[in-house]
């Protein structure tokens, strides 16, 4: 049977089953979202991040720069990827090799040290920044293959809530844009629940928020 | 596999692991004798217990957000028509194409279609249930492609030539020692091996898994994965995951293909803010889990350019067509219900015969499956009918209400009939109607299952006594529900 007649019988089984009886008469609205002043959301965002072993930076504006550079020679990078979006006051100094990304392979990026990207919105909640992979914050190999990921956070960009992040994400999914939600580093907790951190994704996690 | 009821709707026609596979009572037997298995899920589950219970805590009004996340189901279900098509037609918007399969034959015959047509003989794949409940890695593996799971414990599992024993943590039934011998013994085999050396720490483990599957994903040119949540409105598919071998699979390849039951739908984009919450928090008992992927099509210049989705029935639309049962549809396989049962911590994942194990799986494949085999004519048993599962469940499913109606059904279709099942009822019935019968089989069974395997009389112990029997350490759980039940029912035939 060819693949109309799949689709044509899969519904037809499904007004078949008589569910439309048992829809709610109405769906309770979700619980509403907590609301906090800007300071206390910020805090409650590094918090979170930290509980879930990222490594975060606080820094005003003209500190960013060397705040990159920092982070990297901590981790002892040497080169490192950018979206050729990304703004210059976001990128490391001359000190590191800057190579933009113009199609790199996945096999150059796994020669990579680290990777600098922005971020579309961060949630306090959970501790968590999203990319919608626009700009500066690259194509999602990006962010993934090299075992560094510094990731720059802007204050307006946080908000308190999922619900909050989710509403704020409709405009890039509307686009057609990916998403790649973010919460620490890669971990794993398979073997005897033993939680080990960096499997596949960057072994490292850096915030640098921006206020 | 033949309909019992007079539904037009076909059951799945296939779900690993169940041909000939013996029934719960027997397989919850032989785990018992596993004391290591045994330990290692009690630590499990009850550290995953301790954590959700945490974060659920941190929460203003959980409540409120079930009932939000459980009617919003229950809304998809009732208009799954409707919101399929509306799905749909946005998938195809964003450039993705859309697959309808019947059963488990048919999506296997898609997948393998499409990916002969890209030249390929190996995929990567991320854990997904739904290919697992179909049968694709074994399908796949007949026309001479080479499937590598990428989950550490998935991983463990196709090395160790194994079947998982729990949703989230499906390797949780080996120790470290036994995973150290699986990588050393089969890795060389399929890639590169584990390095010189390798301990049995679980950090070196975890890098030798990184290492032998880096290659795999750097040249992997199709990726195979299922989806946590599909969203109507935008025609967004969702998956979450830990390790970061999801992202690999959903962004290197050239060509991605997702396998996704038709009751993932979600009708908006913006529900995403209350399942985004239920889940994880429900089941690894995180605020967030590391990693989620959302793609909407494919991206221009970013990702897979060929984008895939295979929407399967396989036998949901049967479920959807039971009143009591429909609500098993709600499930998003969080894994809370596994860990706060007491038949599960003690069985182990395995007995249930199935890639659904614990509370859901007891009701949820023998309806996906119909009750023609004595496996599922058991599963419902496998129970005590505690109720935590029902309260631990992000979709408020109520699956003790739901077993009884499976129970009831079981003993309807063999009213009559005189057949090793109905036998086993009445031995339940038997056993049951006199404490002191009980209590004789409970201490029976504490010499280690043993003295049980001998005496055939006892074999056909429906699960809840077989697996109460084998509880020495623990106190037996509530047993007085389920007793009050059998009473009040007269063995379900009321
Ligand atoms: S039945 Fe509920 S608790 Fe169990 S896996 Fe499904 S959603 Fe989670």
């Amino acid at each position: 049977m060819s693949q109309t007649d799949a689709r044509a019988v899969i519904l037809e089984r499904i007004r078949a089953a008589g569910a439309s009886s048992s829809a709610p008469a109405e769906v309770p609205p979700p619980p509403p979202d907590t609301v906090l002043d800007e300071s206390a959301m910020l805090e409650l965002l590094v918090e979170n991040l930290r509980d879930y072993r990222a490594v975060v930076t606080e820094v005003n504006g003209p500190e960013l720069r060397p705040a990159v550079d920092a982070v990297l020679q901590r981790h002892g990078c040497r080169t490192v990827t950018v979206a050729p979006a990304l703004d210059d006051s976001d990128r490391p100094t001359d000190a590191f090799t800057v190579i933009e990304d113009h199609g790199l392979s996945s096999q150059e990026l796994d020669g990579i040290d680290a990777v600098v990207t922005t971020s579309r919105v961060a949630i306090a909640e959970t501790g968590t920044v999203v990319l919608d992979h626009d700009g500066g914050q690259a194509r999602r190999a990006l962010s993934l293959v090299p075992d560094v990921h510094i990731c720059i956070v802007r204050a307006d960009q946080v908000v308190t809530s999922v619900p909050e992040g989710v509403s704020r994400l409709r405009p890039s999914v509307e686009k057609g844009l990916p998403l790649t939600w973010i919460s620490g580093p890669s971990a794993t907790s398979d073997i005897e629940l033993n939680r080990v951190e960096g499997v596949h994704g960057p072994r490292n996690l850096e915030v640098i928020l921006v206020r | 596999m033949t309909t019992t009821s007079s539904n037009p709707n076909p059951l799945a026609d296939t779900m690993p692991t169940f041909i000939g596979m013996p029934k719960f009572p027997t397989m919850a037997k032989e785990a018992l004798g596993n004391t290591q298995q045994r330990r290692n899920l009690q630590h499990a589950t009850h550290t995953i217990r301790a954590k959700r219970a945490a974060v659920v805590g941190e929460m203003n009004d959980w409540e409120a957000l079930r009932r939000n996340g459980a009617d919003t189901k229950d809304e998809v279900l009732a208009h799954l028509d409707t919101y399929l098509e509306q799905l749909e037609a946005k998938l195809v918007e964003s450039g993705a194409t859309v697959h309808w399969a019947r059963d488990a034959e048919e999506a296997n015959r898609i997948v393998i279609g499409l990916v002969q047509a890209e030249g390929v003989d190996e995929v990567v794949k991320v854990k997904s249930m739904a290919t697992q409940e179909i049968e694709l890695n074994e399908a796949l593996e007949e026309v001479g492609i080479a499937a590598w799971e990428t989950d550490l414990a998935e991983l463990i599992v196709q090395l160790g030539d194994d079947r998982p024993s729990h949703i989230l943590v499906p390797a949780i039934h080996r120790g470290r020692a036994e995973i150290r011998e699986i990588f050393r013994n089969k890795m060389a085999a399929v890639g590169r091996p584990a390095p010189e050396g390798m301990t049995d720490e679980p950090r070196q483990l975890a890098e030798a898994a990184r290492l032998h599957l880096r290659e795999k994903f750097l040249r992997a040119k199709v990726a195979i994965s299922g989806a946590n949540f599909a969203i109507a409105d935008t025609g967004t598919l969702v998956v979450l995951e830990s390790e970061g071998n999801g992202r690999m699979c959903l962004t290197l390849p050239e060509t991605l293909i997702s396998v996704v039951g038709i009751e993932k739908v979600l009708p908006t984009w913006e529900d995403l803010g209350t399942f985004m919450q239920l889940l994880p928090r429900s089941s690894t008992g995180e605020r967030m889990n590391p990693y989620t992927t959302m793609w909407t099509g494919p991206a221009a210049g970013d990702g897979p350019q060929n984008v895939h989705v295979v929407l399967v029935d396989n036998g949901r639309t049967h479920v959807l067509a039971d009143e009591v049962g429909r609500q098993g549809l709600r499930c998003i396989r969080c894994s809370a219900c596994l860990n706060v049962c007491p038949v599960y911590e003690r069985a182990g994942g395995h007995a249930y015969g199935s890639v659904y194990p614990g509370p859901i799986g007891a009701v949820l494949t023998p309806q996906l499956r119909g009750t023609g085999s004595a496996i599922d004519q058991s599963l419902p048993y496998a129970s005590s009918l505690c109720g935590a599962c029902f309260e631990v469940c992000p979709v408020r499913i109520d699956i003790p209400r739901m077993l009884v109606h499976l129970r009831t059904q079981v003993v309807d279709e063999h009213r009559g009939t005189r057949n090793a099942e109905s036998s086993a009822m009445q031995a339940m019935a038997w056993m049951f109607a006199d404490n002191r019968r009980l209590q004789k089989a409970q201490r029976a069974a504490t010499l280690g299952g043993k003295l049980l395997g001998k005496r055939t009389s006892l074999g056909a112990i429906p699960g809840p006594a077989s697996a109460w029997s084998g509880a020495r350490d623990v106190p037996v759980p509530p047993k007085e529900t389920f007793r009050q039940w059998w009473s009040r029912t007269d063995g379900g035939r009321r």
